[in-house]
Order: structure tokens, then C-alpha cells, then sequence
């Protein structure tokens, strides 16, 4: 059934080209844990991936029931915490995996530093990947105030007091962040909602092609 | 090892593998964030409680409109709604609680609420009438009588529950 539907529209489109392009690939042996278990130090930005699917996926269905309004945020976290099923399991995914994907990051860029993989000619992809780990890093700084409880809100004050210490436009980044020259409030948390589930992740997506079309045109550099 | 008694290939048999474990891997990651999405379905219905509405005196031969005020619940928010009924006494001197919502399509309809025509409840959305039992005017937009509420009377008080459909005609 599935191959005869999936015959129907390669016979009218030719899609089989398309998912080759992305599917067939040879996997070099020193990169085969199979082989050498060692090299398992190249799942790591498989994993970061697998992690960050998840995330966009848990952040989606978390979006159905919170509100990013200082009336409603903590209640509705609170309410869909203790009175939607698996409420609990869909933002702990969530909770957990913001941090799990930072440490798979990190883990990635120490077998690329290590293994001295983002040599030439693959400097841009390295540049890519550290533009990546500052949005990843962004992501959890705007997510960590949506609860909008007192951790998140004294998080949010002091990074907002970080930023107001950078020389000549410190004042005018808090506003910026914070949407009020001196409250933390209404406007902050729209704004770092806004960040979080709009423009971040987009950014995110951009570079994240970026980042798979290079090492796919560039392949997996050789064995140490 | 004959080529005949190799019955799954190893290409088959890797196939059946990664697609049998990605596929256990995806239901484990979907399967809570779908019971997530969908609970609201699975809830059980809110039961009706009767609320007092009106006065056994106060109600007439004629539809008169009644409010009360509910406490509602919704999610994590929590109001106070307003609710109505449009209550009368028959030829038999039942009472008949309607429900002010039109059948066509949700809008709210009053007694005498078109000029044209004084003795029936009149939606202003798309010309919907219904008869003062109820009953929709055949050739209007409604497909169905007006919802009745349950209703019962206590010390002279009305109390309503729930808008029941009447299942008339259609």
C-alpha cells in the first residue's frame, strides 16, 4: 500500500532523487562506532540534533496551553504541570533537554577541537557552529524566564543588569531586552517570548542548514 | 549456508531493525506530548449544577429574559459569566426555559427581538425565528427547536441545570 502510494507520486514527481540526495551518503569507517568504538565521539552532533528535534517538538505542545502574560505565565505552567496528562513528562522533556542539548554541544565542539576538524576548509563550518551554540545559548536564556516565577524573574533581572555593564550602550541594550528602561515585567516577558519561539529558532533553522549543507559538501574530515 | 534458506535478506533484516527501533523511539517521544495535546477531549463532562435563576412570581405568560451569574472555569483562569434564559409560563402553566441560543449558528436571540414580528424570538445574525414554544419558523435559517433547560422549583425559587436539545423536527 505504502509502495504502491510512494510509486504514484515518484512516477509524476521523480521524488527518489530528492531522498537520495539526502539519504545516501557513505559513512567513512573511521567514523563508525561498529568498527572502532571509539568513534562514537562523532554521534555527539547527531545527538545535539536528535535533542533539538525534541525540543522543537515539546516547545510546540507546551505553546498550547502557556500564555506569555505576567497574569496568566506561572499559572498556566502551573496548571498545565498538575492538571493536563503528561503535562509533567512534556515540560520536563523540555526542561531537561535545554540543558542536555548545551552539554551535546559542548561535547561536539570538543571532538571538532580536539580532532582539529574545523581546520581548513572547514573554518566556516566551525564559525557556523559557534553562531549555533550562541543561539542555543540565547534560546535558554529567553526560555528560562517564561515560567515567570521568582527564579526566572531574578535570572532575567541580573542578566539584564549584565547587560546594562556593557560600555557606552549598556542602558540602551537593557531597554531593548527588557522593553521598559526600568521595568522587568509585561514587556519583558512578551518580548523574551517572542525571542524564544520566533526569531531564535529561526535563526537556529538557517544556520542548522547551513551547518548540514557544508559538512555534507565538505564530508567528514579524514582519521587522526 | 544455502541461498534458498535465507529467507530475510540482510538488507531486509537491517531495514525491519532501524525501522522497528525509530519507530519506537518516535512513539516514545510523541506519544506524551499527543496525550498532552489531546486531554482536553478526554476530560468527562462538567455536570450541570442548578443554579437559582428567578422567582416563581416574577414569571409570566410572557418570554421574559432572566440572568444569573455563574462561577466558571477555565483552565487556569477563573471568571464570573453570565448567563440566560428566557422563561415563561405555557396555556398549561408549565414553565418553559429556553435557551437564547440560536440553533443555526450560536448567536443570541430575544423575545420579540424584530419589530415585524412581536410574538416570536427573533436572531438578529441571519433572520432566524423560532415560535414562543420554541419550535423554529420553517423556512428560517434555524434547522431545530431552541435548547430547553432542565429545570426544577424549590420554596418559590427556579432553579435551572443544563440546556437540553428538544429533538423536534428538523
Amino acid at each position: 500500500m505504502l509502495q504502491k502510494i510512494y510509486d504514484w507520486v515518484d512516477e509524476r514527481v521523480d521524488i527518489t532523487p530528492l531522498w537520495r540526495d539526502i539519504a545516501d551518503h557513505e559513512v567513512p569507517e573511521h567514523v563508525n562506532p561498529a568498527h572502532n568504538f571509539s568513534a562514537f565521539v562523532y554521534c555527539f552532533g547527531g545527538l545535539t540534533f536528535f535533542v533539538t528535534v525534541i525540543q522543537i517538538l515539546s516547545g510546540m505542545f507546551l505553546t498550547m496551553y502557556y500564555v506569555p502574560d505576567i497574569e496568566n505565565a506561572w499559572r498556566s505552567v502551573y496548571y498545565l504541570q498538575t492538571q493536563v496528562a503528561h503535562g509533567q513528562i512534556v515540560r520536563g522533556m523540555h526542561h531537561w533537554g535545554a540543558s542536555v542539548v548545551i552539554v551535546m554541544l559542548f561535547l561536539h565542539t570538543l571532538r571538532v577541537f580536539f580532532q582539529g576538524a574545523y581546520k581548513k576548509p572547514r573554518e566556516l563550518n566551525w564559525i557556523v557552529g559557534v553562531l549555533i551554540f550562541f543561539i542555543m545559548l540565547g534560546l535558554g536564556l529567553t526560555g528560562y524566564l517564561l515560567p515567570w516565577d521568582n527564579k526566572a524573574y531574578f535570572a532575567t533581572v541580573v542578566t539584564l543588569e549584565i547587560a546594562e555593564g556593557i560600555p557606552y550602550i549598556g542602558e540602551m541594550t537593557k531597554t531593548l531586552l527588557a522593553g521598559h528602561p526600568e521595568i522587568v515585567g509585561a514587556q519583558t516577558l512578551t518580548r523574551f517570548f517572542a525571542i524564544h519561539v520566533f526569531f531564535l529558532p529561526a535563526a537556529l533553522f538557517a544556520l542548522m542548514a547551513v551547518h548540514f549543507i557544508l559538512i555534507r559538501k565538505q564530508g567528514i574530515s579524514g582519521p587522526m | 549456508m544455502s541461498e534458498k534458506k535465507q529467507q530475510v535478506s540482510r538488507r531486509q533484516f537491517l531495514n525491519y531493525t532501524l525501522t522497528g527501533v525509530g519507530g519506537f523511539m518516535a512513539a516514545g517521544m510523541l506519544a506524551p506530548m499527543v496525550r498532552f495535546a489531546i486531554d482536553p477531549v478526554l476530560q468527562p463532562a462538567a455536570q450541570g449544577n442548578y443554579q437559582a435563576v428567578a422567582q416563581l412570581d416574577e414569571i409570566t405568560n410572557e418570554p421574559q429574559r432572566f440572568d444569573w451569574t455563574m462561577d466558571q472555569v477555565d483552565g487556569w483562569y477563573e471568571s464570573t459569566v453570565t448567563k440566560s434564559a428566557w422563561v415563561y409560563r405555557n396555556d398549561n402553566d408549565e414553565i418553559i426555559a429556553l435557551s437564547p441560543v440560536c440553533k443555526h449558528l450560536g448567536c443570541f436571540v430575544s423575545w420579540a427581538g424584530s419589530e415585524d414580528y412581536p410574538d416570536q424570538f427573533f436572531c438578529p445574525c441571519h433572520d432566524g425565528r423560532y415560535f414562543k414554544d420554541g419550535e423554529n419558523v420553517p423556512g428560517t435559517p434555524p434547522a431545530a427547536p431552541l435548547d430547553e433547560y432542565e429545570f426544577k422549583t424549590e420554596e418559590g425559587t427556579l432553579y435551572l441545570g443544563k440546556a437540553k436539545p428538544k429533538g423536534g423536527v428538523i
